[in-house]
């Protein structure tokens, strides 16, 4: 089998199993007594121990096996959660996820686990605590008994079969059950399995085979099989036979009498049977299993975990495709997007009705067509939340705080282009939260709260736009502390400081070079957090507001765009340039005046909505070469904003408002000041993107 | 014998230069080029090359040869250097030749005015004739441009 084509299957799977057993094992440290999550717990190790093992990546597989089996303690009530268990089954999740990393990386999947794995069996030894030495006692007997019994105990015969069996045992026939197992080093098993079923064949009638013939035949089995049949052959002849064949380790013929036939059918529900199935199931039979799932590339639940139960999740109809398509797509609707426009220009000059009208049409269908393929790109925020709540617990835990996360909003979709880049952000405010915003247990019950604080992160959509929040009922903002910092760190003057409002007092926090944590720890407070944080949501076209009320918390809001590959912009001309300003950036649109120019400290200023705002010329920043708007006695303005601080741009004329398509200006040509970007105009020319962030100082 | 290798032929002034045809894309004639601000004085701009914006050099600046007015007979050359695709102002195009790679010889430290870093060798195509093979990767050196930028700043 060619793996490398299973590879990135393996990889999406994995991952995706991961980060189930990451969700359930939180879900269980709340509700420890509820089995129906460890049995999902279970079945999702399970099979990606049976995928890494298929996959050949040994300590992938090995590492999973060892948590399979202190989870299997617990699934049959051996064992008791304790935090003890939880951290070691946490840390074997996080070395599962670094292999899994490294084979994403191209890496060979190889990790040392071995202080896990030993920490893993001296839970499932029981020796850890002599409390739970009792209770596991019957397991770890159960585990030993497997080698005998294993086998039979995994052959479910379903009634029809049975009762042919009982019938030839009852008309003096022979039933035998049979146990083969092909030698370790055996290239071809399939073929010598096959062997073996050709001389059965030739010697009787096989009613039932273990794993199934097909199963057998396509290699999915691990070493040995086992077959009900029923044959005149005296029993040592068809052992020897079968022993015959080359490359056959053993074969095991047993006569079965009814009541051994009966012993074997009623096994699996029988009590007494039962650790030793389950001990089974958790060894030999998955391979196998996950053998054949891995094949069909699907991730059914596992029967034997399944049926017992947990329900199976209800199936979406959804598919996987590769992000280059989507992306090439979105190119192709792209150059569409600039036909059309091309489209609509000629109709209008043209002027004839029945063209108008097509072009119409089509102007309205492809706008359907962007919102379909915008969507397609589009995927739920769950995808950067699911690994918070780890995260959280994790980072409480280390600091000795009591803290829930609550998460709404996590079906909310955005670009994926968005969700690449959101992920960092975001913990860094959570980190902030925890770190700087939630109290330890004693200051919340001395400050009359709850000993458990809780965060809420929150996505939402509005208008074009998502937010998510990130809202603590913390200590809230320390406003003096702020400002003592800020002016020590010398991010605002002493002057300056006495004339902030409170919003922007708590804006300083994102000031680059600030941190009010009186010591360093290693969750944040190093000073390079929320600039970063900042500057980041801000490259995104997005933006990120804080408010606060001191003693009752903190909330962070991050507002971001819906989609980074089509934006709204203004078009504006500067003498025989073209320019895009992005609509998100706009506040209004106006004239103004020479004589409203107020000069302010050599600065040029005008008076806005009741506030003085700075007058920035487009065309000196951008050096055009035939346009200034000196010569003007009336100029069109721009309002735009970044944060809270607005500025006027002074530009040419106004072409109006479109719909645009971002382009890059390739790798050549980066970093160029003041422009982000550049798109395709209907006519064909290429029109720059103004960057509107770095027109304000 | 060495190689053979199919070399695109293209005339800076009264010099015939040759880049290697594998790193060509296209060569198109003149379309309008939008300025880009704040960038050295050889990028022209950037171009709409069916649906992708690629930055157009004018390969006379690049090398500090006088640059001239575009002609009838001017092109641009799109060529792709690993990640950085971007197009040469040319004075023609006019040619497609095959030439062994053992009649390259290394360069003379200035031929022509440009200096031997952006060459790969000099090959002679017999009767007299030379061709100038390029050195595309330095060519497309982007710390000298920051200098460059550094020094006109």
């Amino acid at each position: 089998m060619d793996m490398n084509a299973y590879l990135s299957m393996f990889i999406d799977e994995s991952n995706d199993h991961l980060q189930a057993l990451n969700e359930n094992l939180l879900k269980l440290e709340s509700e420890p007594g509820e089995l129906s999550i460890v049995q999902d717990i279970f079945r999702s190790a399970h099979t990606l121990k049976g995928m890494s093992a298929t996959m050949g990546f040994e300590d992938l597989a090995a590492l999973t096996h060892e948590m399979e089996n202190v989870l299997d303690l617990v699934r049959n009530s051996k064992l008791k959660m304790d935090s003890f268990i939880f951290d070691t089954l946490f840390k074997g999740l996080d070395a599962l996820e670094a292999m899994v990393q490294d084979i994403v990386g191209g890496g060979t999947g190889k990790a040392d686990v071995s202080a896990i794995v030993a920490s893993l069996q001296i839970i499932t030894k029981s020796d850890y605590k002599s409390g739970a030495a009792a209770p596991a006692q019957p397991a770890a007997s159960a585990e030993a008994a497997k080698p005998e019994a294993g086998m039979t105990g995994a052959m479910l015969l379903d009634e029809f079969q049975s009762s042919v069996l009982m019938q030839s045992i009852g008309s003096g026939q022979n039933v035998y059950l049979i146990q083969v197992a092909v030698r370790d080093n055996c290239v071809l098993k399939a073929v010598r399995a096959y062997m073996v079923f050709d001389l059965l064949e030739r010697s009787g009638e096989i009613v039932k085979s273990d794993p199934s013939v097909q199963d057998i035949e396509q290699e999915k089995f691990d070493n040995s099989f086992s077959v009900f049949m029923i044959s005149p052959i005296e029993g040592a002849d068809l052992q020897k036979q079968i022993s015959d064949i080359s490359e056959i380790e053993s074969a095991v013929v047993t006569l079965l009498d009814q009541e051994s036939l009966a012993m074997l059918i009623q096994a699996p529900a029988a009590p007494s049977m039962d650790s030793v199935n389950q001990a089974e199931e958790s060894s030999a039979a998955p391979v196998i299993e996950a053998q054949s799932q891995a094949a069909a590339t699907s991730a059914a639940p596992t029967p034997q975990a399944g049926a017992a139960t947990a329900p199976a999740p209800a199936v979406s109809r959804t598919i996987r495709v590769d992000i280059e398509r989507l992306d090439t797509l979105m190119n192709l609707f792209s150059e569409l997007l600039i036909d059309r426009v091309r489209l609509e220009q000629l109709s209008s000059e043209i002027k004839r009705n029945d063209l108008t009208e097509t072009v119409e049409h089509m102007a309205r269908v492809s706008s359907d067509l962007q919102n379909i393929v915008l969507k397609l790109r589009m995927v739920p925020v769950d995808s950067v939340f699911n690994r918070f709540p780890r995260m959280i617990r994790d980072l409480a835990k280390s600091l000795d705080k009591k803290i829930d996360l609550v998460i709404s909003g996590a079906e909310t979709e955005l670009d994926r282009t968005v969700i690449d880049e959101i992920g960092d952000p975001l913990v860094h405010l959570l980190r902030n939260s925890v770190d700087h915003g939630i109290e330890t247990v004693e200051e919340r019950i001395a400050a009359g709260k709850s000993e458990t604080g809780i965060i809420h992160l929150r996505a939402y959509h509005s208008g074009n736009h998502v937010f998510i929040e990130v809202e603590e009922d913390g200590r809230g903002i320390h406003k003096e502390k702020v400002l003592k910092t800020a002016v020590k760190n010398g991010v605002v003057t002493e002057e300056e400081a006495k004339k902030l409002t409170n919003d922007e007092i708590n804006m300083l926090i994102f000031a680059a070079g600030f941190s009010t944590a009186d010591k360093i720890s290693d969750i944040s407070g190093r000073g390079v957090g929320l600039d970063v944080v900042r500057s980041k949501i801000t490259s995104l076209g997005g933006n990120v507001t804080v408010d606060s009320a001191p003693g009752r918390g903190t909330k962070f809001s991050v507002q971001l765009p819906l989609t980074l590959s089509i934006i709204s912009a203004m078009l504006v001309k500067l003498g025989s340039e073209k320019y895009a300003i992005p609509l998100s950036s706009i506040v209004e649109t106006g004239i103004l005046r020479k004589d409203q120019v107020l000069h302010v400290h050599g600065n040029r200023m005008i008076e806005f909505r009741n506030t003085i705002i700075p007058v920035v010329s487009l065309s000196k920043v951008l050096d055009s070469p035939d346009y200034n708007e000196d010569t003007e006695d009336e100029t069109e303005i721009v309002v735009v904003r970044k944060g809270e601080k607005w500025a006027a741009v002074m530009v040419d004329e106004f072409i109006g408002q479109s719909e645009i398509v971002l382009k890059t200006l390739g790798k050549y040509l980066t970093n160029i000041e003041a422009i982000s970007g550049a798109t395709i105009l209907g006519d064909g020319y290429v029109a720059l993107i103004i960057d509107p962030n770095a027109l304000i100082k | 014998m060495g190689e053979e290798v199919k070399v695109i032929v293209f005339a800076l002034g009264n010099e015939e230069y040759g880049i290697e045809v594998d790193k060509v894309r296209t060569i198109e004639r003149l379309s309008p080029i939008t300025r880009v601000p704040k960038t050295a004085a050889f990028i022209k701009g950037v171009i709409n090359l069916r649906g992708v914006v690629v930055p157009i050099i004018d390969l006379r600046g690049r090398f500090n040869l006088t640059e001239t007015q575009p002609t009838e007979n001017s092109r641009i050359i799109v060529v792709a250097v690993g990640e950085i695709e971007v197009g040469f102002i040319v004075d023609s195009a006019n040619d497609v030749i095959d030439i062994d790679t053992d009649s390259i010889d290394l360069p003379p430290e200035i031929v022509g005015g440009i200096k031997a870093k952006y060459l790969r060798g000099i090959a002679k195509l017999g009767e007299g004739r030379l061709l100038i093979m390029l050195n595309l990767s330095e060519v497309l050196n982007k710390n000298e441009i920051v200098q460059l930028a550094q020094i006109e700043a």
